[in-house]
């Protein structure tokens, strides 16, 4: 018996994902329509990774303001782009074959977000410790970042500032593919693992006193987290607050921290809102402004709301 | 039959248990007491492998707690932390089936639902058990977490100041709960207790424990005694026959 809200929630996403289709439709009609497919599927997935990495990750750290991308994984990849148009120059970072670039910058934040969560897996870890280790390596590499765009020349600086705002417009379907794998692989494991996550919810303690195996279930998720992450961040870029806006909005409509309930109206409501923001972007207002700064803009004001309203995190 | 065989547990510089060895048979009710950070908690987390064991030995039913997959020992033994986090937007009736999840794995069929029921009639939670527990009390709170170790429906129950927060009506009744558990169920019940008073009624066997030390050993009414509680406590009481029971007079 699925939920009733749920139900809404998938009927509203099917209808905002046949307007994107279909609205404005014109000159040749199977090429748009191709070109569109291909975006509406990136979204999608996109939409899917973040949503599910972010309530896996709050789980995990029991905190409900976190997001994984707040450990400074946007500025790695900031710099991973930097470091490339340095040593290739923009000739090269262009020629680059991008299926080589996704698989490096997803391994790359893999690895990095392995180390960051390590401390994670000792029982007691300090959610403060890994904060601020996260902050720090932000600001580590968003200064190396600052360095590389000094010493290189302005016209290369242009090509690779392209990359770090999130890109929701670009359409990548050499990568789309790989993406939808590592998402769906990664969306069905969580999903099976949904009554799991519910108990893992409880704390170290608790969790362990129900059977579960604390340290081997966590290394597992949170390596799901940073795939999701990964491959979220090398198709679109950074986002950092879209996962919090759309599970805190998503928590609102079901009322729930069931994830059975969560998992789905996450997804759903990530994909309403990539969907929707991206049509009415583009055909109200004419594409004036760009989707990942808008979504980053709102998501940073229910961030800033959460921490008012919120005495308990 | 719980074997606990020298353990001893060091954190940082400082030394929480030395050299324990305590067997706890099948079935009763057994209480630890001791002053704050004589190691009762710690024995508990160890006996629950909450904490690894760093020295010594602990087996629960012939398994021991180190080696045994998590998922056996959650059929075999339940335990309930003093003050443990709990996940908001969370009913109170989807917490006592969390109980469940050992056996079940998260499907939940018609047997679990008479069980949930059960511990939520058991704990007087009917009333509440729609409610979210971040709008509950601390005292009802406790009570279904009490719940959830119960619907959990292991032989053996390890209770860490489980009377915190409760009034004590429902004091009194956990710990009738908790004797009911051993005698009618054939449970093994063991409980860190601050209330002296109540183990002196309830419990079949009294711990007593100070620096990492077990210091006394035996049935109420040879623990209870005023020499042996000014040796744990470190001050001297008065202890008074009551209907055949010990009363400890410790407030005054």
């Amino acid at each position: 018996m699925p939920d009733k809200r749920l139900l809404i929630l998938a009927a509203l996403a099917a209808v905002v994902a046949v307007a994107f289709m279909t609205v404005g439709l014109r000159g040749n009609i199977a090429f748009a329509l191709e070109l569109r497919a291909v975006r509406l599927v990136t979204l999608i997935q996109v939409g899917v990774a973040i949503a599910i990495s972010t309530v896996v990750f709050q789980t995990v750290t029991a905190n409900r303001v976190l997001t994984p991308q707040i450990m400074g994984l946007d500025a790695l990849y900031l710099f991973g782009q930097m470091a490339l148009v340095l040593t290739l120059g923009s000739v090269g970072y262009v020629a680059l074959d991008p299926r080589l670039k996704f698989a490096g910058e997803a391994g790359l934040m893999m690895a990095m977000a392995l180390v960051l969560f390590l401390p994670m897996l000792r029982r007691r870890f300090d959610i403060g410790l890994l904060l601020l280790t996260g902050v720090v390596l932000g600001v580590l590499f968003r200064s190396l970042a600052m360095l590389i765009a000094r010493l290189i020349d302005p016209n290369e600086f242009a090509v690779v500032q392209g990359s770090s705002f999130a890109d929701f417009n670009t359409v990548r379907p050499d990568l789309v593919v790989i993406g939808l794998a590592v998402t769906t692989v990664a969306a069905v494991i969580i999903w099976r693992l949904r009554h799991l996550l519910d108990i893992v919810a409880l704390g170290a303690d608790s969790a362990t006193g129900l059977g579960v195996d604390w340290t081997k279930a966590l290394a597992g998720l949170l390596l799901l987290v940073a795939a999701l992450v990964a491959v979220s961040t090398a198709l679109v870029g950074p986002v950092t607050f879209f996962g919090l806006l759309v599970v805190a909005l998503a928590e609102r409509i079901v009322d729930s921290r069931r994830h059975r309930l969560l998992l789905p109206a996450a997804m759903l409501t990530a994909v309403i809102v990539l969907l929707g923001g991206q049509m009415v972007l583009q055909h109200v207002l004419g594409g004036a402004a760009t989707l990942g700064v808008v979504i980053e803009f709102v998501g940073g004001l229910v961030f800033l709301a959460m921490l008012i309203t919120t005495s308990k995190l | 039959m719980i074997e606990i065989k020298n353990v001893s547990l060091r954190l940082g510089d400082t030394q929480i248990l030395q050299d324990v060895s305590l067997t706890m048979p099948k079935g009763g009710v057994t209480a630890l007491v001791g002053p704050n950070g004589a190691g009762k908690s710690s024995l508990l987390s160890l006996i629950a492998r909450l904490r690894p064991l760093q020295s010594g030995s602990i087996s629960v039913d012939g398994l021991p707690v180190d080696t045994t997959p998590s998922r056996q020992l959650a059929k075999t033994l339940a335990i309930l932390r003093q003050d443990p986090a709990v996940a908001s937007r969370l009913k109170v009736r989807e917490l006592v089936g969390f109980g469940r999840f050992p056996h079940q794995r998260g499907r939940i069929d018609a047997n679990d639902l008479l069980l949930i029921e059960a511990a939520l009639q058991q704990f007087g939670l009917m009333e509440l058990a729609d409610r979210f527990l971040d709008n509950l009390s601390g005292g009802q709170r406790q009570r279904a977490m009490v719940a959830m170790a119960f619907c959990q429906g292991t032989d053996y129950m390890l209770l860490d100041e489980p009377l915190n927060n409760l009034d004590m009506l429902f004091a009194r009744q956990l710990m009738r709960d908790l004797r009911a558990a051993a005698d009618n169920d054939r449970r093994t019940v063991i409980v860190v207790l601050h209330d002296i008073n109540h183990a002196a009624v309830y419990a079949d066997r009294i711990v007593a424990m100070k620096a990492g030390r077990i210091v006394a050993d035996g049935a109420p009414a040879e623990v209870l005694q005023p020499d042996v509680l000014a040796q744990v406590f470190g001050y001297d009481m008065n202890v008074i026959d009551v209907g055949g029971a010990p009363l400890v007079l410790h407030h005054r």
